[in-house]
């Protein structure tokens, strides 16, 4: 009887490791910095200019934040991986963390590799200048994706980035096109200090600040998760106040907020009590406004490979390139807008 | 002098009641929810002059059927998930002497195999078949976690780490095997009934979470009454040797202590995606941990292991989402809550602490000291 449980036991635990080694295998490009970079090691011995790699390939070093942060992250890291592959003529490394000292000293490393070309989605803005110059002095040029940051512009190539202040605008501006009488607004923050949060905050609070009939109900931040959000509204709800607009910062937080709104049976979308107002155009979040759920959902372009890509091969055109981007309409949008812009 | 002596036997008996009271183990946190009572109360009366707080209300919701809604609904059910995770966390810590930080990520883990399981069935299958769906998810979620649970306490046990430095491993990497259970995807259940357990059954006025957790408390009630769970984890927390000369195996005990935490994750996991019917890996159940530990902690229990009060562990845990709910009402920013959280943490490990302990005893001592030297002297004269 107790050889029976103590052979359980160490079956158990041992599934368990097992479970645990294969789940870290499978994760490695999130979870182990050295994995990447180890192969150029013996490269850089044999090959010390910065001319592409013997095959042809060009070698980039792509630095970017952990893929499981947020659906946009995931739709971009994908887009990155389908992009620098070898049949386009590229050698890519990948570096995920959402430290900015763990990415510089990928840069690094990167750099020791003599990479081509470096890709940067910084975590943070400040503290680069040292990294970007050692880039310089070995003749790789930086590509900045997604994010600014805070370093003379001579040291980076380009920057592809989404401007977040214009997509709040955007949706403020849709807000204000719909003529209520009165704006109520319960407006839910991702993470304080992120740039979308700063962008996406900034025009509400100036409309709001601007206009008589336009009020801020409750204004707290969600960082970006459903459950907070979920439990803003419902202090809001029971709190007996009332509200006619949910200003979400990103869809899941919206999707939380939709799930107190559906618990007090307060409607929303289109012609309902509620505008409900998301960002980031996740899939799901598009088919919500193609049943009339939500009003509307602005578009954070998650695709900038395709830019990069434009860039390392045909040159540098413009220094700052802003992508395109859209709002969606809950009474405009089609089934053709949710399969071509969602996420 | 008879009357006298009436007088303080009598006087003793009210101060020993009394000190019986502040002594017991469920006072911390009932004062505690007693005080939000009174604080909510207050403001309400003179922020809104009315008791709106308190108010239940019956209405329809957006599928028509009649629910309980108001803030003490809103608190219990939101509570549920933390109750649950105080059983699991009040039978590690008893047993193993240390905390489980990594349910957060754990949680993370069987919610991420439930979605995994669910998505690929549309909505249009027959509600028994969704059902058998739902019970397969919901029992995998179970011995997956129970999988992490027990890797935690064979580390724990066997290899004998720290319960907080083994638990670090799936704290770090947990989130990013919960990602990759799903491939990364950003998944969405559009079915409404994956909603019945994080939010209201048809038909049934009061949120399914909280059904769920009475259930789970019962039986850890049972458990606890008719088997030798507590005696065990209790003898091996506070000597894990000399329970060991007495026939208990510590290493056992500890392994079981983990898996039940294991079991009480993957109910909380199922709860929370059900409740969105969605996950966002990265902040899902984000800090839960600290709030399971300080719910322990609330409930007066040793964080070093020991003897243990469930009861006072599952108030502790309404506590803490009393006060959340509380905040949330007076609209302190989301952000600013958790260093709302850390003042009643430092309140309670200040008081918990060896040098005020001995403070007050020696006060005490002093006091009974005084009143003997006293005595004394009366008879003296």
């Amino acid at each position: 009887m107790k050889k029976l449980v103590k052979m359980l036991v160490s079956s158990a635990v041992i599934g368990a490791m097992a479970f645990g080694m294969c789940a870290c295998t499978q994760t490695t490009p999130t979870a182990a910095p050295t994995a990447a970079p180890t192969d150029g090691t013996t490269a850089a011995t044999e090959a010390p200019t910065d001319a592409p790699a013997a095959d042809g390939l060009i070698k980039v070093g792509i630095i970017n934040n952990d893929p499981n942060e947020s659906g946009y992250r995931t739709a971009n890291d994908r887009d990155m991986k389908a992009t620098f592959t070898e049949e386009n003529g590229y050698e890519a490394s990948f570096f995920y963390s959402l430290k900015n000292e763990d990415q510089i000293a990928a840069a690094q490393k990167f750099i020791q590799d003599e990479v081509d070309y470096l890709l940067i989605s910084a975590a943070g803005t400040s503290g680069w200048d040292g990294v970007l110059e050692q880039a310089q002095k070995a003749g790789i040029k930086v590509i900045l994706f997604d994010r600014t940051i805070d370093a003379d512009p001579s040291l980076y190539e380009a920057s592809i980035v989404s401007d977040m202040a214009k997509e709040g605008q955007q949706a403020v501006d849709w807000l204000a096109s719909q003529n209520l009488s009165e704006y109520k607004i319960v407006h839910i923050q991702g993470v304080m200090g992120s740039s979308a949060q700063i962008g996406r905050s900034g025009a509400l609070d100036d409309k709001v600040a601007a206009e008589a009939n336009w009020s801020i109900v409750t204004q707290q931040t969600a960082e970006w998760s459903e459950e907070t959000a979920q439990q803003i509204v419902q202090a809001v709800i029971d709190s007996g106040e009332t509200f006619n607009v949910i200003y979400a910062e990103n869809d899941n937080m919206a999707k939380g907020a939709v799930a107190a709104l559906d618990k007090a049976n307060i409607s929303h979308g289109v012609g309902k009590d509620v505008i409900v107002i998301g960002f980031d155009c996740n899939t799901w979040a598009l088919e919500e406004l193609l049943a009339g759920n939500w009003n509307y959902d602005g578009q954070c372009n998650p695709f900038q490979a395709s830019y990069i890509d434009n860039i390392i091969k045909n040159g540098v055109t413009e220094k700052v390139v802003i992508m395109e981007e859209k709002g969606f309409d809950a009474t405009t949008i089609t089934a053709d807008d949710v399969a071509n812009y969602g996420i | 002098m008879s009357n006298n002596q009436k007088a303080i036997s009598s006087g003793n008996s009210v101060k020993g009641f009394l000190s019986k009271v502040v002594h017991n183990q469920l006072f911390i946190p009932i004062a505690a929810l007693l005080l939000l009572v009174v604080f909510n109360a207050f403001a309400d009366i003179l922020l809104h002059s009315d008791t709106s707080f308190f108010k239940i209300v019956l209405e329809p919701s957006s599928t028509g059927n009649m629910v309980l809604s108001g803030n003490l609904i809103t608190i219990i059910d939101n509570a549920s998930e933390l109750a649950l995770l105080a059983i699991g966390m009040t039978l590690v810590t008893s047993a193993s002497g240390g905390q489980d930080i990594s349910v957060g990520a754990t949680i993370a883990i069987a919610g991420s195999t439930i979605l995994r399981i669910v998505k690929g069935y549309s909505s249009d299958i027959s509600d028994g078949k969704f059902a058998g769906v739902i019970i397969c998810a919901f029992l995998l979620a179970i011995v997956v976690s129970a999988l992490f649970g027990a890797f935690n306490g064979a580390l724990v046990a066997y290899f004998k780490i720290q319960p907080m430095v083994a638990t670090l491993i799936l704290f770090t990497a947990g989130r990013s095997i919960a990602a990759w259970i799903n491939n990364n995807d950003n998944i969405s259940i559009n079915d409404s009934r994956f909603g019945y357990f994080g939010n209201f059954i048809p038909g049934i006025p009061v949120p399914t979470p909280v059904f769920i957790t009475v259930i789970c408390l019962i039986v850890i009630a049972l458990v606890l009454k008719f088997t030798n769970l507590r005696l065990y984890s209790q003898a091996v927390g506070i000597n894990a040797s000399s329970s060991r000369l007495n026939g208990i195996n510590p290493k056992t005990i500890k392994l079981l202590s983990f898996i039940i935490l294991g079991i009480c994750v993957a109910v909380c996991g199922f709860i929370k995606v059900s409740r969105t019917s969605s996950i966002t890996y990265a902040v899902i159940a984000n800090n839960i941990e600290m709030d399971a530990i300080l719910a322990v902690a609330l409930g007066g229990n040793n964080l070093g292991g020991g003897k243990f009060n469930m009861t006072a562990s599952v108030l502790g845990a309404y506590v803490i989402q009393f006060l959340t709910t509380t905040l949330f009402r007076m609209k302190v920013s989301s952000s600013a809550i958790s260093a709302y959280k850390a003042i009643v943490v430092i309140l309670l490990i200040i008081m918990s602490s060896p040098f005020i302990r001995k403070w007050l005893a020696d006060m005490k001592n002093k006091r009974l000291a005084a009143k003997a030297e006293a005595r004394v002297g009366k008879e003296n004269a």
